[in-house]
């Protein structure tokens, strides 16, 4: 029988060596995880131990390390088919980020089945990568993109959601998890309500899976896209899951090596998946990076990062509440540890450069999520986001940091 | 802290809170867009230039304490000079909030309270926006909305 660990966070800090860092002379506190997050020891040692000793390129020599690397590569597959409950790891495309594999889908999936008059449904609270795929493909075919709306705390509004989904729409691309606001979408019910109107459903995970446990046969979604940085994983290295039959079916996107099973001057055929989309060659050490980093959280365990984090977020409300003037963006019943606001008389980008100087990194803008901002009339939030460690401390030192930046507007 | 407070000058707060020449001018010879969508600052710029001459300037818009103190600033600081010395301006200004941190700084007058700028590279920008969106207004080419990404 498995012994539970409990959830150590000074521990984990001392995985990651960049947290034991200094800023402006102040230890980093790092709070901008929604745009990346740092990178634990074994992935800085994953992607050094591959330099090192096994660097070769893959599915392609006959000699040793070619080999090795071709395993760690195809290893690394299997893992994250693993961590995010993948039938076989064939559904598992290497990307650059998630804005390429949803890109991808558009290419290639959406433009052998999005015609002219069809329509595409998005969300109120989508970051710019699942929004302007989507723009450009109905753009390209004449088909309508639909918007289905949010209520003011960031909450979608699923009744109007029933209402747009009819027998024109063909695709529904949602995020799992609103960078800007927070909110966690009832994704399950939202793929439910789409496949009985006969959708395809393309879920954004790029934030959703450094947070929350991820399923995507329990979701029974089509398409998954995940960016390998804000897991933890190096920058470069990103992730489409997609069902094996749609993969199968879907055209290559980009032409080149490796996609191909042969090649004439009159006539290409193609690989199998998911190689068929993997032309060139890849990020090996990057998608190595990515494995081993879905290793590590699977270690901790992500229904634990989970729990830990909502400890941290419901700490980090109440905090922030505290602060006069504070008025916090996004307060769906249902969040991640995501907290944007905005203070009376001082513009987010005042308040990121003041909280800097007291070594506290925030994000402040418009979070490419510029609709939302649009829909809540407010031209930009700060943005604290958390993840599994951060500390009750590190708020703590936010908070005085927005009361000295709140002492220097006077 | 000292750069902090280098950057956030009392001056700087001031023209932030109560923003000089924050009016529309209608009409106006000249009406230029500027925008930052990384940040979303936004600011619209009206001139009335006459013989060469910029008779009035104001602004409308919303950014940071920054931009906004920077747009101020600036319509003061143009206003009643020619189109050619306001471009000459903008060149001596743009030298001082980009030239490295401890050189020379350019003789600039209520101008200079921006100068902190220089050792904040990531808020270089917010204190252009306002310049640029003029630089746009006064030239002879027909431009689209400014930006400064």
């Amino acid at each position: 029988m498995a012994i539970a660990i409990s959830f150590d966070v000074e521990t984990i800090r001392a995985d990651f060596p960049i947290l034991a860092s200094s800023v402006h002379g102040k230890p980093l506190v790092y709070l901008d995880n929604a745009a990346t997050t740092q990178k634990p020891r074994a992935v800085l040692d994953a992607l050094t131990e591959y330099y090192t000793s096994s660097n070769a390129n893959v599915h392609r020599g006959v000699h040793y390390l070619s080999g090795k690397a071709t395993d760690q590569y195809e290893q690394a597959r299997a893992s994250i088919a693993r961590f995010l409950g993948a039938a076989e790891p064939r559904e598992i495309v290497f990307t650059r980020n998630a804005t390429e594999s949803i890109n991808l889908v558009a290419q290639t999936w959406g433009r052998a089945n999005i015609k002219a008059g069809d329509e595409i449904l998005v969300s109120a609270i989508e970051h710019h990568s699942n929004i302007v795929p989507w723009y450009m493909l109905a753009a390209e075919k004449g088909a309508a993109l639909r918007v289905i709306p949010m209520f003011d705390s960031g909450e979608l509004d699923l009744e109007a959601f029933a209402r747009l989904l009819t027998s024109r729409t063909k695709l529904v691309a949602i995020s799992a998890l609103s960078n800007a606001l927070g909110t966690v979408t009832p994704v399950a019910e939202i793929i439910r309500q789409a496949h009985a109107a006969g959708a395809v459903v393309v879920v954004d995970g790029a934030q959703a899976a450094y947070h929350m446990p991820i399923d995507v046969r329990a979701l029974d979604c089509d398409f998954f896209a995940v960016t390998g940085h804000k897991l933890y994983g190096p920058t470069g290295i990103g992730v489409l899951y997609g069902k094996a039959a749609l993969l199968e079916a879907m055209p290559p996107w980009m032409g080149g090596g490796d996609m191909i099973a042969s090649v004439t001057f009159e006539h290409c055929t193609w690989n199998v998946i998911p190689n068929k989309f993997e032309a060139g060659t890849p990020d090996i050490a990057g998608a190595i990076g990515l494995g081993v980093a879905v290793e590590y959280v699977s270690r901790i365990g992500m229904d634990r990062i989970q729990a830990y984090e909502q400890e941290l977020l419901a700490y980090g409300t109440d905090a922030l509440r505290q602060v006069e003037g504070l008025r916090i963006v996004g307060t769906a019943p249902r969040k991640a540890s995501i907290l944007s606001f905005v203070m009376d008389n001082i513009h987010p980008h005042d308040l990121g450069t003041i909280v800097d100087r007291e070594g506290v990194a925030i994000r402040t803008g418009q979070h490419c999520a510029q609709p939302v901002m649009d829909r809540l009339g407010i031209p930009a939030t700060a943005r604290a986001s958390l993840a599994m460690y951060n500390t009750r401390q590190e708020i703590d030192a936010l908070v005085a940091a927005l009361h000295k930046a709140r002492k220097v507007f006077g | 802290m000292s750069e902090l407070t280098d950057l956030y000058q009392e001056v700087i707060l001031d023209h932030n809170r109560r923003p000089h020449n924050f009016r529309v001018i209608d009409p106006a010879t000249a009406k230029q867009e500027g925008y930052n969508p990384l940040c979303g600052d936004r600011l619209t710029l009206y001139l009335t230039v006459e013989d060469g001459v910029i008779k009035d300037v104001a602004f409308q818009g919303s950014g940071c304490a920054i931009s906004k103190a920077s747009a101020s600033l600036m319509t003061d600081a143009v206003k009643g000079k020619t189109v050619a010395e306001a471009r000459s301006l903008f060149d001596r200004f743009h030298q001082m909030i980009t030239s490295p941190p401890g050189s020379a700084l350019p003789e600039l007058g209520k101008l200079s309270v921006l100068a902190g700028v220089r050792d904040f590279p990531t808020r270089v920008k917010c204190a252009g926006l306002a310049w640029h969106t003029l630089k746009a207004a006064v030239s002879e080419q027909a431009a689209g909305p400014v930006t400064t990404e």
